[in-house]
C-alpha cells in the first residue's frame, strides 16, 4: 500500500546541506504493524514526516495506495493528510483548550461533516479507545496515557488507510506505554496499517515488523514474532 | 465563503480561540470601541451644532446684508472730508436699477436703537420705553417674523392708508397687557399717538440687534410720526440663493458712493454687515468640526483596528503550534486564514456594535440635557444612518484587511515547522 523508492532528504542549515535520508526503499502492505528504530538523529521522523505529507522528499517517488505523492500544493496536501493518513505524537498534540470529543471531531469538521454526525463518530471513536467516560474533559484533565487514547481516537476518526506513529509511548511511562501498545495492536488487529517510531525495543517488539535505519538508510527490515502487550498488562 | 459564515461551528472555533484568552480579547475589543465610541459622539456632537446654527440662522435669509450711511474720509468733487450722508427712499429703487442680483430691498427707520432716545409707549396705567421700527411688509422675506395665531405682520394696505398699527414683541405684551388679556385689537399710546395691536412676534434669538420688546410699525406711519421724510435709517437687502452676496455688498456701496458723490475708494462713506459671511463662518465652523470628528473618529476607529491586527499577529504566533495540528488535521491554508479573518471582523465589528450604542447612549444622554435650553445652539444631535452604516463598513472592511495579514502569517508557516514549535 505505501512504496517508498529511493527517497532523499536534506535540510540546509546555513548554506551547508545536512542530507538526512540517503536513498530510503520501503514497501508496507496493508495491515501491517511496522515499528522504525534507530538512533536519535537517524532520520526517522524525517521519513514518517515525509510519509504523513507534512514534508516533501528532495527525491524519490511515494505512492500511496496507487496514488502518487508528488508536488502537491498545501491545500492538496491537506485533503489528502485528513483523509488517507491519521498522525500520533509523542507530546499528544491535543488541542488544549477544547474538549477531548472536541479534539476528536476536529478532522471530522474539517471533512464538512454535520455537527450531530461529527459527535455520534467522536464518541464512537472515544469508546474505542476506552475513553467512553471523559469525553467532556480538556487534555489538562486527562493522564498521558489518557491523552495518547485521544489523539490515537482523533487520528482514527476520519478511518484513515494509515495511523503514523512518532514515538506515540515516549512521553509513558512503561506500563502506560503498554497498555497503550495493547490498544495499538488491537486496532491493528482490526486491520488498520500502522507505522510506529521507537527507539525501545521492547515497544519495537510488540510489532509486526522491524525497519532499522542509520544514517539515513535502512540497514535492517525483518518480519518478527509479534509480543502481544495484554501479556505484559495485567 | 457564505457556508463558513453560517455555519455555527465556524463561530464555535471562533469563540473557542477568543475565548481562550479573554483579557486579550477584551483589551482588543476596548481598542476599537473607543474608535468608534469617539467616532459616534464626535459627529453626532457635529451634527447637533450644526442643527443648532441651522436654528439659529432659520429666521435671516443667509443672503442677506444691511446697509447705512456713515459719513466720508476722503474728500472728493471739491468737497471736504467729513460730510455726513443719509439715505433716502429713492435708493431703493437706485439700486434695484443697478444690481440685478438684488431680490428685496426693504428700507427700516426706527427711534430707540444705535443711540436715538427710545419712545416713550403707554397703556392705561402702565408704559415702558421701546425701540420702534418702521418697516414694509417685504422686510419678512429677509427675517422671517414669527407672529403669533390670531395677529399678523404689517401689510401693504397698511402701508397705503397709513395705519396706526403696530405689531408688538412678547416683552412688549406682557409689560403692557394683563395675563389673561389678548392683545390683539388692544390699543397702546406711542410718542403720544394711539395704535391699535395686530400682532406679537415671537423673539427668536440670534437675529442680530433686535429683541423681544422691538414694536414695528408701517413704515408709511413711521415717517408721518417722526417726520422723516425720503429718510431711510438703513437698508435692509437680500441677494438671490445663487448670488456671491460679497459681491452683491460690493456693488451696492460701489454703487451708493457713485450717488451720493462719495470718492470710490472711501470705504468708510457707506456702512455694511454682511449676515452671509457670518453664516458662512458658522457653518465652516461647524464643517470643520464634522470633518475634525470624522478625522479623529476614523484615526482612533483605525489605531483600534491596527490594535486588533496586531494581537491577533501576537494571538496566530502564540497559536502556531495549534494551527500546526490543525493543518495535520486537514485544515486547508484557505480555512485557516477564513478562520483568522473571521475572528479579526468578529472582533472589529462586535466592538463596533458596542461603541456605536455607548456612543448613542451618550448622545441622547446630551440630547436631553440641552433640550430645554434655546440659546446653546446644539439641537438633535444625531448621527444620520449612513455614518453608521459607513462606520460598520468600515469595521468590516479594515477588519478583513488587517487580518489579512496575521492570516497570512499563519499559513506561511509550514505545517510541519509549526509542529515543531514549543
Ligand atoms: N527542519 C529541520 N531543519 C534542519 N535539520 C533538521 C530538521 N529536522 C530534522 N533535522 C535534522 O535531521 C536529522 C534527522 O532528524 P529526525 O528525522 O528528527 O531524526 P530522528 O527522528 O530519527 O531522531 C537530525 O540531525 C536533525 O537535527
Ligand atoms: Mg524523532
Amino acid at each position: 500500500m505505501i512504496h517508498l523508492i529511493d527517497i532523499h532528504k536534506s535540510y540546509n542549515l546555513n548554506t551547508n546541506p545536512l542530507h538526512v535520508l540517503k536513498g530510503i526503499n520501503l514497501s508496507v502492505d496493508e495491515g501491517e504493524l511496522v515499528a522504525i528504530m534507530g538512533a536519535s538523529g537517524s532520520g526517522k521522523s524525517t521519513m514518517l514526516n515525509i510519509l504523513g505529507m507534512l514534508d516533501e522528499a528532495d527525491s524519490g517517488t511515494y505512492t500511496l495506495d496507487n496514488t502518487p505523492i508528488v508536488k502537491l500544493n498545501e491545500t492538496k496536501a491537506a485533503q489528502y493528510r485528513n483523509k488517507f493518513l491519521g498522525f500520533v505524537f509523542q507530546s499528544f498534540n491535543l488541542i488544549s483548550y477544547k474538549t477531548a470529543l472536541e479534539n476528536v471531531s476536529l478532522p471530522l469538521y474539517y471533512q464538512g461533516l454535520p455537527r450531530k454526525e461529527r459527535q455520534k463518530k467522536a464518541k464512537e471513536q472515544l469508546t474505542k479507545v476506552h475513553l467512553g467516560e471523559r469525553t467532556h474533559h480538556v487534555p489538562s484533565e486527562l493522564s498521558g496515557g489518557e491523552k495518547q487514547r485521544v489523539a490515537i481516537a482523533r487520528a482514527l476518526v476520519t478511518n484513515p488507510m494509515v495511523l503514523l506513529a512518532d514515538e506515540p509511548t515516549g512521553a509513558l511511562d512503561t506500563k502506560t506505554s503498554y497498555e497503550l501498545m495493547a490498544l495499538l495492536q488491537e486496532i491493528n488487529d482490526q486491520g488498520k496499517t500502522i507505522v510506529v517510531i521507537t527507539h525501545e525495543s521492547d515497544i519495537a517488539n510488540m510489532c509486526k515488523r522491524i525497519v532499522y535505519l542509520r544514517d539515513g538508510v535502512i540497514v535492517e527490515d525483518k518480519k518478527i514474532k509479534q509480543k502481544k502487550a495484554k501479556d505484559y498488562v495485567e | 465563503m457564505f457556508k463558513i459564515l453560517f455555519d455555527r461551528d465556524t463561530w464555535q472555533e471562533i469563540f473557542g480561540s477568543i475565548q481562550k484568552n479573554r483579557l486579550r480579547t477584551i483589551v482588543t475589543i476596548v481598542g476599537v470601541l473607543w474608535g468608534i465610541f469617539i467616532y459616534i459622539t464626535l459627529s453626532g456632537a457635529a451634527k447637533g451644532l450644526d442643527n443648532g446654527f441651522d436654528r439659529q440662522f432659520q429666521n435671516v435669509a443667509i443672503n442677506s446684508m444691511f446697509l447705512w450711511a456713515q459719513s466720508t474720509s476722503m474728500p472728493y468733487g471739491g468737497v471736504k472730508t467729513g460730510r455726513n450722508l443719509q439715505l433716502k427712499m429713492e435708493d431703493a429703487q437706485y439700486m434695484y436699477n443697478r444690481i440685478p442680483e438684488l431680490q428685496y430691498i426693504a428700507p427700516r427707520n426706527a427711534r430707540g436703537i444705535f443711540g436715538s432716545a427710545a419712545p416713550r409707549v403707554v397703556r392705561n396705567s402702565k408704559s415702558g420705553d421701546y425701540s420702534i421700527y418702521g418697516d414694509y411688509p417685504i422686510f419678512t422675506k429677509i427675517a422671517t417674523k414669527f407672529i403669533y395665531d390670531g395677529g399678523r405682520f404689517i401689510n401693504q394696505a397698511d402701508i397705503d392708508q397709513e395705519r396706526k398699527v403696530c405689531v408688538i414683541g412678547e416683552r412688549t405684551q406682557s409689560e403692557l397687557f394683563e395675563d389673561d388679556e389678548n392683545p390683539i385689537g388692544g390699543y397702546i399710546r406711542i410718542s403720544g399717538v394711539f395704535f391699535q395691536v395686530i400682532g406679537v412676534h415671537k423673539y427668536v434669538p440670534g437675529g442680530g440687534f433686535e429683541s423681544d420688546s422691538d414694536i414695528f410699525i408701517p413704515f408709511t406711519t413711521f415717517r408721518k410720526l417722526y417726520n422723516t421724510g425720503d429718510e431711510v435709517s438703513w437698508f435692509a437687502l437680500a441677494a438671490f440663493d445663487d448670488a456671491d452676496i460679497l459681491a452683491v455688498e460690493e456693488d451696492v456701496k460701489t454703487a451708493m458712493r457713485s450717488k451720493y458723490n462719495v470718492h470710490p475708494d472711501d470705504e468708510r462713506a457707506f456702512g455694511s454687515f454682511n449676515l452671509g459671511e457670518i453664516f458662512n463662518r458658522v457653518i465652516g465652523f461647524s464643517k470643520g468640526m464634522n470633518l475634525l470628528s470624522m478625522i479623529v473618529g476614523v484615526a482612533t476607529i483605525l489605531a483600534g483596528i491596527i490594535g486588533i491586527g496586531n494581537i491577533l499577529l501576537i494571538s496566530v504566533r502564540e497559536r502556531t503550534k495549534e494551527l500546526g495540528i490543525r493543518r495535520a488535521l486537514g485544515a486547508t491554508p484557505k480555512e485557516v486564514r477564513s478562520q483568522i479573518i473571521l475572528e479579526s471582523v468578529f472582533l472589529s465589528l462586535t466592538a463596533g456594535v458596542m461603541g456605536i450604542v455607548l456612543g448613542s447612549f451618550v448622545l441622547a444622554i446630551i440630547n436631553a440635557l440641552t433640550a430645554d435650553s434655546s440659546t446653546f445652539p446644539y439641537t438633535n444631535p444625531t448621527v444620520p444612518l449612513s455614518y453608521i452604516a459607513a462606520a460598520l463598513i468600515l469595521m468590516i472592511t479594515l477588519g478583513t484587511l488587517i487580518g489579512l495579514i496575521p492570516a497570512q502569517r499563519a499559513v506561511s508557516i509550514k505545517p510541519i515547522d509549526a509542529l515543531r514549535e514549543e
